[in-house]
């Protein structure tokens, strides 16, 4: 089951990459590969078997909701491309 | 016998009677830095200045009495994918270039309560994702024991540091094998703990229910020294086990009477070297000469390790590395200059495609996609959803073979260290490197490599003990008791 250039295009925006066509060419000859080969798990019946996401037998993992000191402003926006007296600045998403 | 010779432990011992000060100590690794990095290229940072000052005020404070942490003035290294506050942090990724950290990962606050001095940060796959170090965007690193060859991945540079003698201990991390392999490869020891059992906060996430930081060194009772420190239940992760921590260091040199070893029949196809075969079976052989009983074990799914690998690790760092955008560190594309394919994209849109589209090399983009692929709607049942329910077959495999054995044995790689370039164009031919090491990580058991040979060409091979969750004690002492018979461990390059 070969994925197709349009599939690859598709998922790269779901990615949020803009590939080139090259990449594009590659991405959908190595991703079809890869599928390919992970498809052999089809084999297992796996029809009475619970999903096992996470190995330890924890959940919900909380912590008391207590003030405390966290980031200064400062340091939250020391690594900020672009950033003015408060915020972030990214291109206009309205 | 060269003070660079001996174990961290033996020179914490030293520093600790006065016979030898952490600036003679650290000197000594920094001129061995000196003389060989620029034909092993391991590090991506170094901090010799810094490295100096905290091992003269470590030797001012033990001059004056004050108390100690337990790896008081030796040196670490550190995988660059551990966040060090105010020390660039890159992941060898071009879209973390500039980023410095404003926090500490917890390991680094553990060793430097430690009183560690932390000599450098270490050259890994971007992102942790391979299997050789060539994925890096910053250098090779070339394996000491053959510099044409690779080192492993993705801890590449922390196992070429300590096979190279530029540190007594270093950090690395493993999702699918990234301790143990280049441990294998380049000869020394690295140990996997069991899932939860170090704290992940300030780990740069590949795959959340994946990864764990681990203890790289020359020897085991340095891996049982440096695991002591790092171990331990952790509140700002919210993974991480709330399980006492055991005596590793007190209790590793005592070994284990009664053992039973299990060898998985399905490792030994067609696939394996034969030498790696043949050093392995050696290995099987040196346990039953110290009392071992060896079983036979099945485990029905571990052919199918590396699928279910394949499917689950992308998908999570899929999700994980979304945060890689340009928006609020790392590397932002100029918008301004974006050829505009689609006009029906936003700026933000161009921004994060285009941004991700420079930071990001070949391979994680090619995980990024196959694991966007495979959560993507109409395709998560049929992949990750049906990965995760193998994930629990091999999972109970392993419970299972822990009710007949103490441990698993058997090899680490399938081949000795390849000659760089071999594998690039091949992404599946590099998966397969994985082969005996996915299904740790997958379960969320314990793993150690040892050295146990090496091949006709000098080599280093390593073999792979296995236990059950939170068993590193029994993984350790069992590792010893094989180093205690053998001296694989005492080799290193000639370069």
């Amino acid at each position: 089951m070969a994925l197709t250039r349009d599939d690859v295009e598709k998922v790269s925006l779901l990615a949020r990459l803009q590939l080139t066509d090259d990449e594009l060419n590659s991405m959908t000859e190595h991703l079809s590969q890869i599928i390919q080969y992970v498809h052999q798990l089809d084999e297992i019946n796996t029809d009475d078997v619970a999903p096992l996401a996470h190995t330890l037998d924890i959940t919900n993992v909380l912590a008391d909701d207590v003030v405390e000191e966290c980031l200064s402003r400062d340091a939250a926006l020391q690594n900020a491309p672009q950033r003015d007296e408060e915020c972030f600045r990214v291109p206009a998403v309205l | 016998m060269s003070i660079i010779s001996k174990s961290a432990t033996q020179q914490r011992e030293m520093l600790r009677t006065g016979e030898l000060t952490s600036v003679e100590l650290t000197t000594v690794y920094l001129e061995q830095i000196k003389s060989r990095e620029s034909t092993v290229k391991a590090f991506v940072h170094l901090d010799e200045q810094q490295a100096l000052d905290t091992a003269q005020r470590i030797d001012t404070r033990r001059a004056a009495g004050e108390p100690l942490g337990d790896l008081a003035g030796i040196p670490v290294a550190v995988k660059d994918n551990l966040c060090s506050q105010g020390i660039p942090t890159t992941c060898a990724s071009k879209i973390l270039s500039g980023f410095i950290p404003p926090y500490d990962a917890t390991v680094v606050t553990k060793l430097k309560t430690a009183d560690a001095v932390l000599i450098g940060r270490t050259n890994m796959d971007e992102f942790a994702m391979g299997s050789s170090t060539e994925n890096s965007a910053i250098q090779v690193t070339n394996n000491p024991w053959n510099l044409q060859c690779i080192p492993g991945g993705s801890s590449g540079g922390s196992a070429a540091c300590i096979a190279a003698n530029f540190a007594p201990l270093a950090l690395g991390s493993d999702t699918g094998g990234s301790i143990r392999q280049p441990a294998a490869l380049c000869g020394i020891v690295g140990l996997k703990p069991s899932y939860g059992r170090v704290s992940r906060y300030g780990l740069v996430a590949f795959a959340s229910s994946l990864d764990q930081i681990g203890p790289m060194t020359g020897n085991v009772e340095d891996a049982a020294l440096l695991l002591q420190v790092l171990a331990g239940h952790d509140s700002h992760d919210s993974t991480s086990a709330d399980v006492a921590v055991d005596v590793y260091v007190e209790n590793v040199t005592q070994p284990l009477s009664d053992l039973t070893l299990g060898v998985v029949d399905e490792h030994y196809g067609n696939g394996l070297d034969t030498e790696i075969r043949s050093s392995v079976q050696e290995a099987i052989r040196v346990y039953e000469s110290l009392g071992a009983t060896i079983k036979h074990i099945e485990m029905p799914h571990a052919s199918y390790g590396i699928a279910t690998y394949y499917i689950i690790a992308p998908c999570e760092a899929s999700s994980n590395l979304s945060r890689f955008d340009g928006a609020h560190y790392g590397h932002r594309a100029d918008v301004s200059t974006v050829d505009q394919t689609s006009t029906s994209e936003d700026a933000l849109t161009r921004m994060y495609r285009s941004s991700r589209a420079a930071g990001f090399g070949d391979e994680v983009k090619r995980r990024i996609m196959l694991g966007t692929y495979a959560l993507s709607e109409g395709y998560y049942d049929a992949f990750y959803l049906k990965a995760l329910k193998v994930r629990r077959l091999i999972r109970q495999d392993y419970d299972n073979a822990f009710k007949d054995v103490d441990l698993l044995i058997g090899p680490v790689t399938a081949s000795s260290a390849f000659k760089q370039g071999e594998k690039t164009s091949d992404p599946m031919a590099m998966y397969m490197e994985d082969l005996f090491t996915v299904t740790a990580n997958l379960a969320g058991v314990a793993g150690i490599s040892i050295p146990c040979g090496l091949t006709d060409t000098g080599l280093p091979i390593g073999v792979q003990l296995q236990s059950a969750p939170f068993q590193e004690d029994k993984l350790l002492r069992a590792a010893y008791m094989f180093q205690n018979a053998t001296d694989w461990h005492q080799r290193r390059p000639e370069f």
